[in-house]
């Protein structure tokens, strides 16, 4: 892939440099491009497309001023479905790899409904069947739409970790469990101080993946209702009104996306690489 | 200079004749990065002579191979091939390596396609011949290297003597003026290198002219016209295997010859 | 039929399970309908994606620096960036941009309609995926095997269209597999932008009958369903590919 041996993902070779310029250059090509559309059809607006672009970036960005919206929502809520699609997801792996059968068969039944059931099929099905208010005990609990979007987009985080935790608890020798048995450790005690200590960093890169794809599948959420940065991109521009602004503005979403996610790709490339070379 | 030999004709145009030697290596320099592998390689390979080299590895000996046939551009020097430069940024390179064909120590063989299939490809893809003629062809090489029933097996299910065979024969389509071969029974247990060794035997008594990189020693002084000992990128000595082995001049070869003999 | 279908319908009249989507015939069709855009959608960006995956993968090989670096760029957009947001865009903002045919009413529209920018949009997204996959299947194949090829004087694209993609192709399948089940999915999104696909379909059925929870049941069964067989089908290919001397 790119980089040479031994060189850590992070530093971008010349190479990198060069592929990540032309996708700086697709965006400033799209920047010209709305520029050049603009200029042929002037309806007589009084402001330029980066004046507009500058204008809505703090709306987009934290979104309505007293709400929780824009692009931090995406963020918090990638941040939270994947903390509780990961706990879930190491309970669900663990299932999997239970001594009884009916545990094993409920635990793989379950991570492949969640794992083969497209997202935003999940996400409806959360957002329209669960109530509106979770009562406990006399206390009624309001559930947020962003709430409920985050428990949408934590199943399938916990199939796919429930994936993970299974491919790294087999990927360790069977000798370590015997080794552990001979010591008179229970199954408990194997698992928790012994393998799945050395199964963490195996772990990390498809965890970090599945981050990734998370975080690019928060968009999703505008579709329920949730104001996010895409909902409210879209507001933006029924507020403006000017077809030279739609490829700038959604240009700008995935500027914002790509300034997060990327860095995030290399960093995980990194990682691949530092732990895939201790087994 | 007219001359009324057909491989003559077809190498007129760079002014060779039979009588020079077929391919020659002048001062042939090759670094990969900062590693210096050949410094200084001059070698003579005559029509229809049976070359050997041999030497420790990393002596740069397989690389010296895949400059003869272009896969490895070389930095300084000179390499002919029947009288073309081969270090011509001009040269087309499909017209070289149907005059000079190679075999390689594994993983040769295409492994998606039967025995038969395999020696078919090129003549069929690259020379543009006839499929019922070069099927011919296919079998009669397969017969000649003793797999005529193996003409519908993947190499997945022959063994690496019999793959080693087929690779051969594959070469041999393309009706080359050299054969070069790559160590070719370096990854064979003892029996296996025989049939091969058999084979190449064959061929140089036939006449063709052959380039082995190898480590049998036994072969080489038997079918072997002329070997060339090589350690770490230079030649360090050579001469008929007669007069080779038994009176080895330089400490290095000896060494080298006492470690194998 | 007609009784199967009335036997539904007494369910609903028991026990309120609403199977309208089954019982009644415009219901029904509309689903169907609605699932065969599925799975036109899906067989189409997989083909398509693939076709990207091998051209790109093939540019990526290549000695010039531009090109390599101009399919690294593809690649890292597409895979940085949300498909959700890649699918406005095309729709959205490029769209408008295309030129304007007139169709047999004589009303002027858009070339492309939402369903072609659906696999245009799709196509590329899984296409950036594949090239990686596809390269990493290439990287498999024995430098060796590749000199052979180049020794026995077969050119470039020869080598890689005769010896280097068909073992390429075997190496990475089970890597394409997980990527074409995960497009056959994605094509939900396709929702967003109004393409008449299953979920947009069923989305109207449950807004016209009320019958969510049915229909969500019945939503999961046909994708489940549809990446079972594809995933089916992806297993027999790899079974009819399979030569001798790899794997077991």
């Amino acid at each position: 892939m790119l980089g040479a041996e031994g060189e850590s993902g992070f530093t971008a070779t010349a190479f990198n440099r060069r592929s990540l310029g032309f996708v700086l250059a697709a965006f400033a090509l799209i920047l010209a491009a709305s520029e050049a559309v603009a200029q042929i059809r002037t309806t007589g607006g009084s402001e330029g497309i980066i004046e507009a672009l500058i204008k809505w970036t703090p709306l987009l960005l934290l979104g309505p001023p007293g709400e929780f919206g824009g692009f931090v929502l995406n963020i918090a809520v990638s941040f939270l479905a994947m903390a509780i699609g990961t706990a879930a997801g190491l309970v669900l792996g663990l299932g999997q790899i239970s001594l009884y059968a009916p545990v094993r068969k409920m635990s793989w039944a379950v991570t492949q409904f969640f794992r083969n059931s497209p997202w935003l099929v999940l996400l409806f099905f959360v957002m329209l069947l669960t109530p509106f208010h979770l009562r406990i005990g006399g206390v009624s609990i309001p559930l947020p739409d962003w709430l409920k979007a985050t428990f949408g987009l934590s199943l399938p985080i916990m199939a796919n970790m429930a994936e993970i935790v299974r491919g790294a608890v087999n990927s360790i020798p069977t000798s370590q469990w015997e080794s552990a048995e001979s010591l008179a450790f229970t199954r408990m005690q194997t698992l928790w101080r012994i393998i799945l200590p050395q199964c963490v960093k195996r772990m990390i890169p498809p965890w970090m993946n599945w981050y990734a794809i998370l975080t690019m599948a928060t968009p999703l959420i505008s579709i329920v209702g949730v104001n996010d940065a895409m909902t409210l991109t879209q507001d933006a521009l029924a507020a403006e009104q000017k077809t030279e602004l739609l490829m700038p503005m959604y240009g700008l979403l995935l500027v914002f996306f790509f300034i997060y996610c990327y860095p995030i790709a290399r960093w995980t490339i990194y990682l691949e690489r530092k732990y895939a070379v201790r087994i | 200079m007219p001359s009324l030999t057909a491989s003559a004709n077809k190498a007129h145009a760079h002014g060779w004749t039979p009588d020079q030697p077929i391919i020659s290596i002048r001062d042939v320099y090759k670094s990969f990065g900062k590693v210096e592998v050949l410094k200084g390689i001059t070698l003579d390979v005559r029509k229809g002579e049976v070359v050997c080299i041999i030497g420790p590895s990393g002596s740069g000996k397989s690389t010296l191979l895949r400059c003869i046939n272009a896969l490895v551009p070389i930095d300084r020097g000179s390499i002919k091939v029947e009288g073309q430069e081969v270090n011509d940024p001009a040269l087309d390179k499909l017209e070289l390596r149907k005059k000079v064909g190679m075999v390689f120590q594994s993983y040769n063989l295409f492994p998606h396609k039967t025995a038969l299939e395999n020696i078919m490809m090129a003549p069929v893809l690259v020379l543009k011949r006839p499929k019922d003629e070069v099927e011919a062809q296919a079998r009669r090489l397969l017969k000649k290297v003793r797999l005529e029933d193996k003409a519908d097996a993947y190499p997945g299910e022959l063994s690496g003597g019999q793959q080693q065979r087929v690779a051969i024969a594959r070469s041999l389509a393309m009706n080359p003026d050299v054969m070069l071969f790559d160590e070719v029974t370096a990854a064979l247990d003892p029996e296996t290198v025989k049939e091969v060794l058999v084979t190449i035997r064959e061929l140089a008594e036939e006449g063709m002219t052959c380039i082995l990189v190898t480590h049998e020693m036994g072969f080489a002084r038997e079918v072997g016209d002329h070997i060339y000992f090589t350690d770490r990128g230079v030649i360090v000595e050579h001469g008929p295997p007669a007069t080779f082995f038994k009176e080895a001049s330089d400490p290095r070869t000896r060494e080298f010859l006492s470690q194998i003999l | 039929m007609e009784s199967f279908w009335d036997a539904l319908r007494s369910l609903h009249d028991a026990y309120g399970i609403n199977l309208v989507q089954f019982y009644d015939d415009f219901e029904r069709s509309r689903l169907l309908r609605g699932m065969w855009t599925t799975v036109k959608l899906s067989i189409i960006c997989i083909l398509l994606s693939v076709a990207i995956g091998i051209v790109g993968a093939w540019l990526q090989g290549s000695r010039y620096r531009v090109l390599k670096a101009i399919v690294q760029g593809y690649i890292q957009f597409f895979r940085n960036t949300p498909p959700l947001v890649q699918m406005y865009f095309f729709y959205f903002a490029l769209g408008p941009q295309m030129p304007r045919v007139v169709n047999e009413y004589g009303i002027a529209q858009p070339m492309l309609g939402s369903f072609e920018w659906a696999v245009i949009s799709l196509s590329f997204f899984a296409g950036a995926f594949n090239v990686e996959i596809f390269r990493s299947g290439i990287e498999a194949v024995q430098r060796s095997t590749v000199e052979a090829a180049e020794s026995l004087c077969l050119n470039r694209l020869q080598t890689y269209w005769y010896v280097v993609l068909p073992l390429a192709v075997r190496f990475c399948l089970p890597a394409l597999n997980n990527n074409l089940v995960n497009l056959a999915k994605t094509t939900t999104q396709a929702y967003a932008i109004a393409v008449p696909e299953t979920l947009f379909v069923a989305s109207q059925i449950w807004s016209d009958h009320i019958n969510v929870l049915e229909m969500m049941i019945t939503l999961l069964t046909f994708y489940l369903l549809l990446v079972g067989v594809i995933v089916w089908l992806m297993t027999r290919l790899e079974r009819w590919l399979a030569i001798p001397g790899f794997g077991r």
